[in-house]
Order: C-alpha cells, then sequence, then structure tokens
C-alpha cells in the first residue's frame, strides 16, 4: 500500500552546538567533569567528559539537570541586608560596596580584639584551601568545612590507622578485586566512580556483599545484601576478625612488613608510659627480632621481628607485641559469632560464611602483577602480589557515635587480611598516603590567638597527644566548636553542627559573628533544627540578638538566607572559577593524582560576585598579611584566578599542581606560572600525572612512590609509612585520662577519655541510643542519600524535584503491620526529643529495627523560590527535629555533644524513635514554620517552562500532499 | 502511515537495559530530558515547575519494584522507557498519521505537526512509554535519540542515545536487535533477555536482562567458600608462636 | 482511565443520537411511526443535534481541535479514523433523509433509502465507537466481547427512550414503540450484566510480575514510583474507583438507565397521554444521566495495564 502522504522528515543531525567549553561540575561534590555545549551563548547541553578521570564520560541525574541549576528561580541575585526581625526573611538590595564595607566593618572589630570572635564556618564548597588560609591569616581558630557533621570519623581513623581513608581519599581496586565489603554506603561522593566501579566488578564476577540496613540503590545489585541492625558494624567485623584469628588466617607477611604489630608496647600497669610503644634512644620503635634474639629498631629492614611473646625492655619493663595484645583481645568469646548475632541482627552462620569467603578470596584467589618494584628499604621485588579483598565504609559506620572505633575495625580486618594498597584491595589515591597521623598540628593555642595577628597555622590538623591539644590551662575549650578540645580531641574537621548551639549559649564563649559559606546551617545541616533557628533569632536580657552578626554567602534562597544580616550572593558553578586541590580534596585517582579547575563558561546575567573573589577582597581590605603586599595594596588584585595562579602555600606550591614553573613544563612543585589556569582551560579543566606502573601499589612502603611523593610535595620524608594496627595516640590520651603527663583532661571527662582511648578497636552501644529506652523508643531512625538530589539544593531544580517532590518514611511490612500501621498512612515519629509527622510507605528489604527517609528532601515552606504548598514542604519533611545536637545531662550535668568521643563527629543516625499512627485524619507532614518570603529581586516562577523550545531544529519544509 | 510497515526493514534498534547493574540512578532519565528538551521534539514542557504539582514531560522513568517477600527477596530499579515494539497498537490506533514507526530501523516516533492530541495512542501504549504535552497539545515520546545516532555532527562513539550515555552503571546498551549477531543480541542471548508483558503481543524490541541470583550460599561454585577450620594451633599463644614463623620485614 | 467529561459525554450523547436515527431510519420508512414533517423535524433533529453535539464535545479533549480533519486520513488502520469517517459519512444520508421527510414529508421510496442508509452507517459508527475501546489491549475492561454489543444496544436503547418520549410528546401513543423501548431495555439490561460480571470475574492476564518480567524471583511490589507526585500517565491512566464506590454507582446506573426508565415506559402505556408524555420524557432524562453515569463508570472502572508499573 503506498503511504497516504509523505513521512516526516526528521532532521537526524542537527546541530548541537557553536562551542564546547570543559569544566567541572558541581552538582555534587564528585567533580566529574562536563562539557558544555552552548548555542548562541545559552547552554544548549551538558555532558559528562569521556576523556575525564573522574567520569569518563557519564554523568549522573544531577549534573544532568545542572542547566535547570543554572537558571534556578532562586539564585540570588544582589547582595541582600537584613531589614525585618531575623529569620522573618524581610530584605534590602544593597550594592555590593556597602555589602562588603558592612562585613569589613563587623570584622575589623573583631579582629582588632578578639579574633576568635569570628566564628568562620563552610559547608559544602570546595576552597578549604583558600577559607582555611584565610581563617589562619585573620587569626581565629574557628574554622571548619563541613567535615565533622560529615565523615571525619572516616577521616580520622583512616588516617591514624593506614594514613589514608575510605571517604573519596581511597578506593576499591575495583579492576582487580574478587570480593568488595561495603558498608553503610548509599551513594557518597565518588557517586559516579563507585558505579563505574560496581558495573566492572559485577562484569568480573566478583563478588559485592553490602551490609547495610536498607536494600536500595548500590544494596539492591549486591550479591549478597546483609541487613545489619545499625550502629553494630564494629561488632560484625570484629567477629570477622575473631573468626580470621581462631583460623589462623591472617597475612602474617604483610603485618611485619607494613604494620605497627610486632612494635613492642610498653606493659607496665599504672606506668605513665603504659601502653606506649618502646623506643630507643633516637624514638625508634622496638621489636623483638627473632633472628638474633634481641631487641631492634622497628623500622630496620631485615629483620625477623615476633609477633608474640613478652620481651624485657632495657630498663627493665616487659614489652609485648601489638599483635599479642589484639590477639588476646579478639579472641575472647564476646566476639564470636553466635556472642553477636543477637546484637547485630546477623545470624552466625551467615558471619561465619563471610569470614571463610573473605580468607578464600584472600587467600586462594591471589592476584599478581607482574611488575617489579622496589620497597621502602631498596629491595626488589619482582611482581606485586596482592589479597583480592576489598573494602569501602561510609557515613553508615561514620555518622554514629562508635564510627571512628568501628572504622578502625574495618582498617584493622584489611590488615590483617593483608589487603591495604595491594592488587585487589583497597588503594590510596594520591597525595594519600601520609604518615599515620600526619605531622600537621592545629593551630590556636591559648597564646596564638592575638588581637591583628594571624595564627601562626593553619586552625584543622591531627593532634598526636594530649599536647597538641587547643585548650585552656583548666582544659576548657579553645575553640567555639570545642574540637581538639578533651570533648572531642581528634576533631579533625571541626564541628560545625555544634556552633550555632555553642554561640548561642555562650559556652565555652560569646562570638559576635557567624560567617557561614554554602551550608544551610537553619535547616538541614543542623541538627534539632527548629531550636537552632530560635537560636539564630535569640535575643538577650539587652534585646540585641545572642549571636550578634551573621553573614552568609549563598547563591541561592536557601532556608538560611532568612537567618542571615548580610547576604553575599555567589554565583553558580558555570559563572565562575573554583579549584579542586591536592591541598584540599582533589579528583585523583588510585593510580595518579589528578587536580581541576573551573572557568566560568557563561557570564552571571545579575549583580553577584563568586564567594572567593569577595572572601579575597574582605581580607585585603581587612590588611590580613598574607592578602595585602608590604605597601598594603592587595595581593591578589585580580580575586581567585589571581590567588589560584600566584599564591604559594610554602615556596613552589601553591593551589593547582600542573603546569607549574613559569614555563608551565612542571608539575607538583615549580614557580607560579602566570599562564597555567589557560593550560587547564586547554586541557578540559583537569590535570592528572599517572604514576609510573611500578608506583601503583604498596605505596606506604614503595620507594619509587614515596621519593615522587616527597618531590611533589605531599609528604615531607620518603619513610616508609606504617600501618598502625595499634594506635600509640589514643593511648597517649588515655595515659592523661589516668593521670599521667602535663595536660589533664578535665575529672569529669577523665572516665570517659580512659574508655573511648582505646589503642585497639572497641565497640559500644552508640549514646543516644544507649540513652534511649529501647523499649519506649524501639525502632532506628536513619536517612539515606537519594542518587537523584543533592541535599537541599535540588529542589529548586525543576527537573530534579519532579523526582523527589516529597518522601515518606520507609519500615519494614512486617513491622508496620505489627504496628496497625497501613501503606500510605500518616505517622508520627516520636523521639525523646520531638514529633515529626510524615507518611509512610512499607517495604521489604529492609532491617526490621529500622525505619529510615530519603535526606533532606523536606524544605521550609517558601523557601528555594518554590510555591508555598509545594509538597516539599506540605508532605514532605525533616528527621533533623527529632535529633537532639546534646546528649541527655551526665550525672553532674554536663551534657556532652551528640557525637563521638574521640572525633566530635556529629551522630545523626544514633537515633531512636516509636511511631505512633496519626488518628486525625492528618494530610500534612509537621512541623510546619512560616513560610519564608520570596528575597527581594526574584522574580516570581514561571507557570510553565518551555526549556529548549529555542534549541529545536528547524523542521524541514513538508512537500505538498 | 498510520499502518505498520508492510516491508518492514532487518534492522530494529532499540535497548537493552541490565536490570543487574542498574542502581536506580536516575540518570538515564533526566540526561534524556535533557537532550530532548532541545532536540527535536522540544521542548519537554514542565508545568507548575516550582509549584505544588510539578507535572513535566520525560520520555524515561525509572521505578524501584521489590520482588520476593522480606530480607529474601530483591530489591530491583526499573527504568522505562518506549519499548519500539513491533507491533505497537500506540500507531495503528493513531487516526491522523502522527504516529508511525520508521521501516528503515522500527523507530516509533510522532509527527507533531499532525498530532491532534487525541490522546489515544497513550491509551494503547501498555508501557506507559507516551507522554502529552498539554502546553503544546502534542504527544510526545522517546525518539530512541534519533536526533543523536545519525547524527554526523557528533564523533562515531558518540552516536548512541542520551540515556545510554550518560549510564553510570553502564545498564544501557544500545543497538541492532533485528541481528541476532549483533553485541547487544548475543547479550540478550546470554542474559536471557525478556520482553515485558508478552502476552499482549506487542513484541517490544527493547529487552530487559533480569538480575543475576544471589551468592548468599555457601556453594563455593556461586561464590561461596568452604567453612573455616579452626588453626588446631589457634587457642592463645600457641596459635601467636605458630604464626612467628621466622618471617622477615 | 480518567473519564475526562469530552470521552463521556461523546458517546453518550452520540450513542442516544445515533440510536434514535437508526431507529427513525428504519421505522419511519416501514412507516411503523408517524411520518407527520413536524415529528420528523423534532425527531431527526434531535437526533442529529444529539450526535453532532458528542462529536463537537469530542474535540473538546483535543490538543489541536483546528487538525481534526486529519483524523479522517487513517481508516484503513484506526477505528477512531473510521469512526469519524461514518459519523461524517452518515450525515450525508441523514442530511436526505431529513430533506425527504421535513421538506416534501415522504419517508418512503428514495427517502426512505436514504433512511434506511442512515440507519446502517449510523449502526456502523456505533460499531466504530466500540471497536475503538474494545481494540485496546491493555484495558481488558474495554478489550472484550461485550463491549461492542453495550455499546450497540445502549444506543438504541437509550434512542428508543427519546424516540417514545417525543412521540408521546406529539400526542402518539403506540404500545408497539414501547415495546421497542422495553425490548432494547432487556437487552442492553443483560448485556451490561453480563459485562459487569465478566468484568467481576476476569482474570487478570497482566501482572505485576510479568509487567516487569521479575515474577521469578517472588511476588512484585512497587517500592519507589518515578516519582512521588503524579505524572501524565498517572493521571490519564491510573484512574480507578473504589470497589466500594463501583458497587454503589453500578447501582445507581441501574436504576436511572434501566430500573426508572422501565417503570415509566410501563406507565406510558397505562396512563393518559399527557402524563405518558411526561412519563416518557422522565424515562428518557432518566436514561440519558443513566447512561453518562454508565460511560463514566466504563472509564473510572477500567483499568490500565500501565498501572502495574505504579503500584496497582
Ligand atoms: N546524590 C547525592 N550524593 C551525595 C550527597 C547527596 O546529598 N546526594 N551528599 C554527599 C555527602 S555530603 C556525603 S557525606 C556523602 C555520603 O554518602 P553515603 O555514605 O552514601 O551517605 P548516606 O546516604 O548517609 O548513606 C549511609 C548509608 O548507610 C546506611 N546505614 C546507616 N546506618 C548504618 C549502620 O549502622 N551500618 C551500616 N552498615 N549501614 C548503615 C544507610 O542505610 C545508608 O545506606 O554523599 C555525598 N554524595
Ligand atoms: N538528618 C540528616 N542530616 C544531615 C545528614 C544526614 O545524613 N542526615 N548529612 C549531613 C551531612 S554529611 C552534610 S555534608 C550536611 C550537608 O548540609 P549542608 O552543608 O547544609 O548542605 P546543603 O543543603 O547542600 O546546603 C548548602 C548551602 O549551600 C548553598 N549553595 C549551593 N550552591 C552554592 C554555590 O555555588 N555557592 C554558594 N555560596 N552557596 C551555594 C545552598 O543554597 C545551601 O544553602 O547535611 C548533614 N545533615
Ligand atoms: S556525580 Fe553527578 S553531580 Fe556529582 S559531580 Fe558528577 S555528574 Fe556532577
Ligand atoms: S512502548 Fe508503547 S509507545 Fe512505544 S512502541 Fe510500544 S506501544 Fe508504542
Ligand atoms: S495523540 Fe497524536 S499521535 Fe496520539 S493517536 Fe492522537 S493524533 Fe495520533
Ligand atoms: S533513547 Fe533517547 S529518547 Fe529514548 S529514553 Fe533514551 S535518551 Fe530518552
Ligand atoms: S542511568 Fe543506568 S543505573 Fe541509573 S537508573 Fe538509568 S539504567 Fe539505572
Ligand atoms: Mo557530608
Amino acid at each position: 500500500m503506498p503511504a497516504n502522504r509523505e513521512r516526516e522528515r526528521v532532521d537526524t543531525a542537527p546541530k548541537i552546538s557553536d562551542e564546547v567549553k570543559e569544566t567541572t561540575c558541581y552538582m555534587c561534590a564528585c567533580r566529574c567533569g562536563v562539557r558544555v555545549h552552548l548555542r548562541n551563548g545559552h547552554i544548549r547541553y551538558l555532558e559528562g567528559n569521556p576523556r575525564h578521570p573522574v567520569n569518563r564520560g557519564v554523568l549522573c541525574a544531577k549534573g544532568s539537570a545542572g542547566i535547570m541549576q543554572h537558571n534556578s528561580p532562586a539564585r540570588l541575585r544582589k547582595p541582600l541586608r537584613r531589614v525585618g526581625a531575623r529569620g522573618e526573611g524581610r530584605f534590602e538590595e544593597i550594592e555590593w560596596e556597602e555589602a562588603i564595607a558592612l562585613a569589613v566593618e563587623w570584622l575589623g572589630a573583631i579582629r582588632r580584639s578578639d579574633p576568635k570572635k569570628l566564628a568562620f564556618f563552610t559547608g559544602r564548597d570546595q576552597s578549604q584551601a583558600l577559607t582555611g588560609w584565610w581563617a589562619s591569616q585573620f587569626g581565629t581558630p574557628n574554622h571548619a568545612a563541613h567535615g565533622g557533621f560529615c565523615s571525619v570519623n572516616m577521616a580520622a581513623a583512616g588516617i591514624y590507622t593506614i594514613g589514608g581513608s575510605f571517604w573519596e581519599f581511597g578506593e576499591p581496586d575495583w579492576e582487580r578485586t574478587r570480593l568488595l565489603l561495603m558498608f553503610g554506603v548509599a551513594e557518597d561522593h565518588d557517586s559516579n566512580p563507585i558505579k563505574i566501579g560496581l558495573s566492572k566488578l559485577k562484569a568480573n564476577g566478583a563478588k559485592f556483599v553490602s551490609v547495610n540496613p536498607v536494600r536500595t540503590g548500590y544494596s539492591a545489585i549486591a550479591d549478597e545484601w546483609i541487613g545489619i541492625r545499625p550502629g553494630t558494624d564494629g561488632l560484625f567485623v570484629l567477629a570477622l576478625v575473631h573468626e580470621l584469628l581462631r583460623a589462623g588466617s591472617v597475612d602474617a607477611e604483610f603485618l611485619i612488613r607494613y604494620t605497627n604489630a610486632p612494635w613492642l608496647v610498653i606493659r607496665d600497669e599504672g606506668g605513665p608510659e603504659d601502653g606506649l610503644i618502646a623506643r630507643d634512644g633516637d624514638g625508634a620503635p622496638l621489636c623483638w627480632d627473632l633472628r638474633s634474639e634481641e631487641l631492634s629498631s622497628a623500622l630496620a629492614p631485615d629483620i625477623s621481628p615476633a609477633l608474640s611473646g613478652s620481651y624485657r625492655l632495657p630498663d627493665g619493663r616487659s614489652g609485648t607485641p601489638a599483635f599479642e595484645l589484639l590477639v588476646r583481645r579478639y579472641q575472647q568469646p564476646e566476639f564470636a559469632p553466635d556472642a553477636v548475632a543477637g546484637t547485630t541482627g546477623v545470624p552466625a552462620a551467615t558471619i561465619r560464611r563471610i569470614a571463610a569467603e573473605v580468607a578464600a578470596a584472600a587467600f586462594q584467589e591471589t592476584v599478581t602483577i607482574e611488575q617489579p618494584w622496589t620497597d621502602w628499604a631498596g629491595r626488589r621485588h619482582e611482581r606485586m602480589t596482592g589479597r583480592p579483598v576489598a573494602m569501602h565504609a561510609m557515613r553508615g559506620i561514620s555518622a554514629h557515635s562508635n564510627g571512628f572505633h568501628t572504622c578502625r575495625a574495618i582498617h584493622l580486618l584489611q590488615m590483617l587480611l593483608g589487603t591495604v594498597d595491594v592488587p585487589g584491595g583497597f588503594r590510596y589515591k594520591p597525595p594519600f598516603p601520609k604518615p599515620a597521623p600526619p605531622p600537621l598540628k592545629p593551630a590556636g593555642k591559648p597564646g596564638e590567638i592575638v588581637p591583628g595577628a594571624p595564627m601562626p597555622g593553619p586552625p584543622l590538623g591531627f593532634p598526636s597527644g594530649p599536647a597538641d591539644l587547643l585548650v585552656n590551662e583548666d582544659g576548657s575549650p579553645v575553640r567555639i566548636d570545642k574540637a581538639f578540645s578533651w570533648e572531642a580531641p581528634l576533631a579533625a574537621h571541626g564541628m560545625l553542627h555544634m556552633v550555632p548551639a555553642n554561640a548561642w549559649r555562650g559556652d565555652p564563649y560569646p562570638i559576635d559573628t557567624l560567617f557561614i559559606y554554602m551550608a544551610n546551617m537553619s535547616w538541614n545541616s543542623a541538627m534539632n533544627t527548629a531550636e537552632t533557628m530560635h537560636m539564630l533569632t535569640d535575643r538577650d536580657d539587652a534585646g540585641g540578638y545572642r549571636i550578634p552578626h551573621i553573614i552568609c554567602a549563598d547563591a541561592y534562597a536557601s532556608e538560611m538566607v532568612a537567618y542571615s544580616d548580610l547576604v553575599l550572593p555567589d554565583t553558580t558553578y558555570l559563572e565562575r572559577w573554583d579549584c579542586i586541590s591536592l591541598l584540599d580534596r582533589p579528583i585523583s585517582s588510585a593510580d595518579g593524582a589528578a587536580d581541576a579547575i573551573r572557568h566560568p563558561v557563561v557570564q552571571p546575567d545579575r549583580d553577584v560576585r563568586p564567594f572567593q573573589d569577595v572572601l579575597i577582597d574582605i581580607g585585603a581590605r581587612l590588611g590580613l598579611p598574607g592578602l595585602v603586599r608590604d605597601d598594603g595594596s592587595p595581593r591578589y588584585p585580580g580575586g581567585y584566578p589571581d590567588y589560584l595562579v600566584n599564591h604559594q602555600r610554602v615556596p613552589g606550591i601553591g593551589s593547582l599542581a600542573g603546569w607549574r614553573g613559569v614555563d608551565g613544563t612542571m608539575e607538583g612543585t615549580g614557580d607560579p606560572n602566570p599562564e597555567q589556569l589557560e593550560r587547564y582551560v586547554e586541557a578540559g579543566s583537569f590535570w592528572q600525572q599517572p604514576l609510573a606502573p611500578e608506583m601503583r601499589f604498596f605505596k606506604h612502603a614503595n620507594r619509587d612512590y614515596l621519593k615522587h611523593a616527597v618531590a611533589m610535595g605531599w609528604i615531607g620524608s620518603p619513610d616508609q609509612i606504617i600501618l598502625q594496627l595499634y594506635s600509640e595516640p589514643m593511648q597517649r590520651f588515655r595515659l592523661a585520662a589516668r593521670g599521667h603527663g602535663q595536660v589533664l583532661p578535665p575529672a569529669e571527662l577523665r572516665e570517659r577519655i580512659d574508655r573511648y582511648f582505646d589503642p585497639l578497636p572497641i565497640w559500644y552501644q552508640p549514646f543516644h541510643e544507649a540513652a534511649t529506652d529501647g523499649d519506649a523508643y524501639p525502632l532506628h531512625a536513619l536517612t539515606q542519600r537519594p542518587m537523584a538530589m543533592y541535599h537541599s539544593w535540588g529542589s529548586m531544580n525543576a527537573w530534579l524535584r519532579q523526582i523527589h517532590p516529597s518522601n515518606r518514611l520507609y519500615i519494614g511490612r512486617r513491622r508496620a503491620e505489627a504496628l496497625g500501621i497501613e501503606d500510605d498512612s500518616w505517622v508520627d515519629i516520636v523521639s525523646p526529643h520531638g514529633r515529626v509527622r510524615a507518611r509512610v510507605k512499607l517495604m521489604e528489604g529492609v532491617n526490621e529495627d529500622t525505619v529510615w527517609t530519603w535526606n533532606a528532601i523536606g524544605k521550609r515552606a517558601g523557601a528555594w523560590a518554590l510555591s508555598d504548598d509545594a509538597p516539599e514542604s506540605r508532605e514532605g519533611f525533616l528527621l533533623n527535629h527529632l535529633i537532639p545536637e546534646r546528649l541527655p545531662p551526665q550525672p553532674d550535668g554536663h551534657r556532652h555533644a551528640n557525637a563521638d568521643p574521640v572525633t566530635g563527629q556529629a551522630a545523626w543516625y544514633d537515633l531512636r524513635v516509636r511511631l505512633k499512627p496519626a488518628t486525625d485524619g492528618a494530610t500534612a507532614s509537621a512541623p510546619r514554620f512560616d513560610p519564608l518570603p520570596r528575597p527581594p529581586g526574584l522574580a516570581a516562577p514561571s507557570s510553565v517552562l518551555r526549556f529548549g523550545a529555542g534549541f529545536r531544529p528547524r523542521r524541514p519544509e513538508r512537500a505538498a500532499r | 502511515m498510520t499502518s505498520l510497515p508492510r516491508d518492514p526493514g532487518p534492522k530494529k534498534l532499540g535497548l537493552v537495559i541490565d536490570l543487574d547493574t542498574c542502581v536506580g540512578c536516575h540518570a538515564c532519565a533526566v540526561s534524556c530530558k535533557e537532550w530532548n528538551t532541545g532536540g527535536v521534539a522540544a521542548p519537554l514542557t514542565d508545568l507548575d515547575p516550582y509549584g505544588a504539582d510539578p507535572v513535566g514531560v520525560w520520555f524515561n522513568r525509572v521505578h524501584a519494584y521489590e520482588a520476593g517477600d522480606g530480607m529474601g527477596g530483591r530489591t530491583v530499579h526499573f527504568p522505562r522507557s518506549c519499548l519500539h515494539c513491533d507491533e505497537p497498537a500506540c500507531v495503528s490506533v493513531c487516526p491522523t498519521g502522527a504516529s508511525y514507526k520508521r521501516e528503515e530501523d522500527g523507530i516509533v516516533l510522532v509527527d507533531e505537526d499532525l498530532c491532534i492530541g487525541c490522546k489515544l495512542c497513550s491509551w494503547a501504549c501498555p508501557y506507559g512509554a507516551r507522554e502529552y504535552d498539554r502546553d503544546a497539545g502534542v504527544m510526545k515520546k522517546c525518539t530512541l535519540c534519533i536526533d543523536r545516532i545519525y547524527n554526523e555532527n557528533l564523533p562515531e562513539p558518540e552516536r548512541v542515545p542520551a540515556c545510554v550515555t550518560a549510564c553510570p552503571t553502564s545498564a544501557r546498551h544500545f543497538g541492532d536487535l533485528g541481528d541476532p549477531d549483533s553485541p547487544i543480541s548475543r547479550l540478550v542471548a546470554e542474559r536471557g533477555g525478556r520482553d515485558l508483558m508478552p502476552e499482549l503481543g506487542y513484541r517490544p524490541v527493547n529487552k530487559y536482562l533480569p538480575p543475576r541470583p544471589t551468592r548468599g550460599g555457601t556453594d563455593p561454585a556461586e561464590g561461596g567458600a568452604d567453612p573455616l577450620r579452626p588453626e588446631p594451633e589457634s587457642d592463645g599463644g600457641r596459635f601467636l608462636r605458630w604464626l612467628d614463623a621466622t618471617l622477615s620485614r | 482511565m480518567q473519564p475526562a467529561y469530552s470521552v463521556i459525554f461523546f458517546p453518550s450523547a452520540s450513542g442516544m443520537g445515533y440510536g434514535l436515527l437508526i431507529l427513525l431510519g428504519v421505522l419511519a420508512p416501514a412507516e411503523m411511526i408517524p411520518d407527520n414533517r413536524a415529528f420528523g423535524l423534532v425527531s431527526l433533529g434531535f437526533a442529529l443535534g444529539a450526535v453532532t453535539f458528542g462529536l463537537v464535545s469530542s474535540m473538546w479533549h483535543l490538543g489541536h481541535p483546528e487538525r481534526v480533519l486529519l483524523a479522517y486520513t487513517q481508516w484503513r488502520s484506526s477505528w477512531l479514523s473510521r469512526e469519524g469517517v461514518l459519523a461524517t459519512v452518515t450525515y450525508a444520508p441523514a442530511g436526505l433523509f431529513a430533506i425527504g421527510w421535513i421538506g416534501f414529508g415522504e419517508v418512503v421510496g428514495f427517502w426512505g433509502v436514504c433512511g434506511l442508509a442512515a440507519a446502517v452507517l449510523a449502526g456502523f459508527t456505533v460499531y466504530s465507537t466500540g471497536m475503538i475501546y474494545a481494540s485496546l489491549r491493555p484495558i481488558p475492561a474495554w478489550c472484550n466481547r461485550w463491549v461492542v454489543p453495550v455499546y450497540l444496544s445502549l444506543a438504541l436503547f437509550t434512542g428508543a427512550l427519546w424516540l417514545n418520549a417525543i412521540r408521546l410528546l406529539f400526542g402518539h401513543p403506540a404500545a408497539d414503540a414501547s415495546l421497542v423501548v422495553v425490548a432494547t431495555l432487556l437487552l442492553s439490561v443483560s448485556l451490561k450484566w453480563a459485562y459487569w460480571r465478566y468484568l467481576d470475574g476476569a482474570r487478570a492476564g497482566s501482572t505485576p510480575e510479568t509487567a516487569t518480567g521479575l515474577g521469578s524471583i517472588g511476588k512484585v511490589r512497587l517500592l519507589d514510583p518515578p516519582r512521588t507526585q503524579t505524572t501524565y500517565v498517572t493521571q490519564e491512566m491510573g484512574y480507578r474507583v473504589a470497589r466500594r464506590h463501583a458497587a454503589k454507582l453500578r447501582r445507581y446506573a441501574s436504576v436511572l438507565l434501566f430500573a426508572l426508565p422501565f417503570v415509566l415506559t410501563l406507565a406510558t402505556v397505562a396512563t393518559h397521554s399527557w402524563i405518558a408524555a411526561g412519563a416518557a420524557v422522565a424515562a428518557a432524562l432518566s436514561g440519558s444521566v443513566g447512561v453518562v453515569i454508565e460511560r463514566w463508570l466504563f472509564f473510572a472502572e477500567a483499568k490500565h495495564v500501565v498501572t502495574l508499573y505504579h503500584g496497582a
């Protein structure tokens, strides 16, 4: 039959773009490479950059929705000054000159009197190298980024144990591993690399085990899912250790060569050095050499160190290899599978089987790469042999108050199996590994905070004993967040979650200005959100705000904007320079270092400025030493790009490692290159330096790698980095708790320090859970990252918000039925701290004692330029209201932060709740707050979005019919 | 045109979706939206985008299912778009000829200039693959990225649908399912690719690869392992001494 | 399925109109109804008016009503197109029939053939309408052998109700006309009940398991829809009435569509002419409301298989 009309002629090859610019995505912290296609100056399409080391061409949902972020009606348009009461959200637009002058006025007064009255905290930003340096130039110790509420447990446990960490600083050997154990990961920062890796791993037929109370996302594609009870992974892992020890399935050679397992631990009960490492006169750790039958420096090559026994030290005390202490501890029946099955909810048989599978993969399926390499002692090895068991863990471990120890337990398991930076195992990404811990101490001791002067060092670092703490004479904290105090000695990332509460309470002291950059502190990054809003707006007896000034630098009409006196509107990520630096959170992979930039691919259409430019400008106007020349003129008049190119941390080392040296031929170190940024832009906005094949594994003990790392400025010396099964710094704190040393904890904290500063991993019930009546609040309540939404900032995105416009509370079907809760019905979620109303969704794949929801979907009405009746606020809810920022009072009335006792990591996931069906015909979530007004200058969003209509290819004329 | 092609060519372009690796990230759905909202079917209009009930046109949507009861079941993420059926009633019901199936490659398209917006084709599609653009008054659907796969302005390897390039887990495959020897057809054969609702007789071109069985058993063949045998020397110090076979550092 | 007004009114009104047209086209040439021109004007006018109203209302929901002529092109494959063509073609003999009857007072001979032709075409039009639904495999409630007969019989029955009413208004009582009503009513009742019985007993051919292909693992349940709020597909295809409501609505429909007209029609036989006329009009009105409810239910009770993807 002839066609009755000519078929349409589809233009199958329309022109896509006039121009393609390559930059770095910032719809999340994964930092994938993107190609931005522009037509007539407008963004037509974003796609993954196939050449980019992070994402190799793929792009996630958020990344693909970048255009809608860039065009969001919630974008701020001009600096704002508060005119109403704080929290009301009433503002007037002001000029930039005025805005900067105001900030300089407030900050200048602080700096002249008491610099620590500035609390400068940053959230999801990637400019911590700049902001931290700026804070120390200002002279305040009160600076940190979001790590304290995020995953410092992972960072600290990793860095103190193996000199590197999970998070985004290491990765499984996706190509070669035969068994991957993943603990508590829903999405993570390595969003795309993990997904690319998982598919590779599955294609290779390796086994993927996901330990997670919830079976969604990655856990859904796991070959085996272990629906563990929240907060009990430490026990589960130590039971695996128990099993491996029972069977003798440990890699003794790895332990001897690469860990401190043979180091002798001083046994001198009650003595001032009990539990420390026995050292020789040069400070080198001692071990017992079985060959020479005498004590030896444990750092010497070619010795045969004992892993067990008890040896007389020169001073007469006795020393025992750390490994023996470890074995004795984990051989205890309390770690037997049968003993932990009840608590963890994992059947003993499963634990035994996983132990057997782990051992089988590690010891029977070794992988070998025919690649000679040279170890730290100069010995050549013909090949690289590894035990192909890899592990990865994140916030399911981290966000519990026992997370530091749990994470250490996982690293311990890795070491026992000999699977750290070996083929098939966990791999460091340069610039890691670093010494465990790195020799960098936090600045801000009482004498180091001087009006009008910078601090002698960065505000964050790694204490290795009580002497490094930032405490006053009486043991009280120096910092507003109490990081590096006895409350949280290893708080390597600060404790942003405690800042509003501490500042409000004036505990340890009142501050003047809270300066927040890219953190939504009045909403989803606050615990106890409703109270936090109160704290930010509360007044003292004199009628002034208890936190006198709040400045925020935000790009969008977030909930935080309403709580600010001065709003500095930022650009979007496609409109500015950014830097993803090796000094900060680089984009390296295990096979090589890499860093990246963002550059403006389009110009802003509103009166906004990149925050980094503004910060540098403010710093110069304040006359901060590093920011002005000797004549007082700005050192970086070109703003952030000028700083990126010309600032040197130490001579030769700057923000970017690529194309250094005046002619751009140097890498890692070298003089500033005036054309450095041009080189980056040409190269696709990233620089990478593949490691030579002989450097790719055993980095902690690989001579060529270590030398390379020194040359690149990543580490100070090419010494072997010895993995710390047994943590001596922990023991130093413990000894202080027992009364030894110069810097002692206040009496009320001694027991706590003694208990939690165990040099070997321990497990204990998470604090908030332990403080809650388990019968009255029988359920664990968790959140998970949705893959298609980034914290609070995706809801203003027209596309992403269509995927997650509201959230439900998920609960196991059987549990719900037992509670008389029907699918889709409304319930009150009650914690000892508060009540939230939500709609439930029944599911199968969830631990029976657990309920959960997607994180940060619930929004405050009116925020983010959404209508007041948007589902995000009408039906969405925020679990944070139920999570207190402090634990219930101790007997002496003292209240600890709801945090890990070692690192201060916020314990979001220790929450316990009960559910009560809502009987009043509820149809909306609660609590609800007054809608926030739209900031001035923001137009009402349109009711129809026809994005892309203008790009539609012209239809060829149809032949006449 | 509404009549199905009389002599369909041998070529049947389509997608194969691997439910074993799909993690439900929605990347394919959003990249589809992004590409197509500026492509031949532009725009993929969004109504009330910042309001109480945002509803936009999407060609690809990702569901999540649970199969089986309790802890023993599976969670399966499930992207759903047009399957470019061999017997697409969506085409034959169309009164205007706007819906058609191309004989050269089997792609099912809507000619928007002919569409009267009667929605009947969306009723006829069992898979919910057609989305009506209320603003434009016409039906829209997955084009199999016809403006990418033949687009000479793109380098050869990039001539695949947007959803396929974006997918971070490589769970989406594109190719000629009419050719039994194409890599994609072989993949379907190897993994037992399935039709959705075969009972309706639409003979979808797109196939779904079922999730592989889990491996929780003790069978070593399935990746399980023999139970660990306790080291006879393993109690206390004797174990330690056993380890202390003089290994050197 | 979403019961949009236009898709409810169209088949109700046009069905009624075509039913009436069929009866007029058959009965008038057979001289079984009065041939007076005023009666012809009103009854044919009513029939063609209802048909036209139905056709126009079906265009309300089109995105591009101005392109409606394109819908005539695909009669080879599309029942919707065939319906459009037939509906339009029907106007020709129906118009001639009207000219003969109203203009010349003639209903036999050539004009009678026109009437018969109009009746046949009207029948095919209704048949096509039924087939639009009956050919949609994704909607088992429509794709079955009861749907077309129900469409046809309801068209005749509602047409007969109006024929009876108009006739009585014109003062032409006749038992055989009531008989047509009762006969078509009984036919419709039995077909509709059979349809409902079929619906209640039908075993789902498609299930979440066949829809996802995951049945080999176990029972399939929706965990997360592609978005928590609605989409075009869930709005259009996801509409369902609760079983409880459906039963109630079926009762209302049965009463209004069948029981009340039945009683009222019997009353027309037994009573005075003006009361009889009133009863007949009441029967027709009741039947018309009833058929709208029936049509509404026809949509609201129909479950599209795509809902299997959305947790149905
Ligand atoms: N799409 C998207 N990506 C993101 C983000 C985002 O908002 N959206 N945020 C970024 C940020 S800031 C972070 S910190 C990372 C976090 O990335 P993830 O670590 O993946 O963070 P969560 O979503 O908190 O996932 C925690 C997981 O742990 C599980 N879990 C909770 N408690 C336990 C437990 O006790 N044991 C075990 N084994 N599992 C447990 C939860 O079910 C959940 O699956 O993601 C980053 N990436
Ligand atoms: N219940 C619960 N709460 C949690 C968590 C959890 O798992 N459960 N996770 C915690 C964790 S790990 C994290 S990291 C936090 C994250 O919480 P936040 O750090 O508060 O992160 P966002 O919600 O992304 O908010 C960042 C702010 O940055 C702004 N912003 C976005 N882009 C730009 C830009 O380009 N420039 C500027 N200047 N501003 C911008 C946004 O508008 C927003 O106001 O949440 C924590 N809160
Ligand atoms: S994971 Fe997604 S949002 Fe994050 S950087 Fe990569 S593409 Fe962008
Ligand atoms: S999936 Fe639906 S729209 Fe696509 S060809 Fe098949 S029936 Fe038509
Ligand atoms: S909506 Fe358009 S494409 Fe669909 S059947 Fe009607 S005319 Fe054809
Ligand atoms: S093939 Fe193209 S149009 Fe179809 S779902 Fe994929 S991206 Fe969308
Ligand atoms: S992009 Fe790939 S992994 Fe993500 S939802 Fe789509 S098919 Fe699944
Ligand atoms: Mo985080």
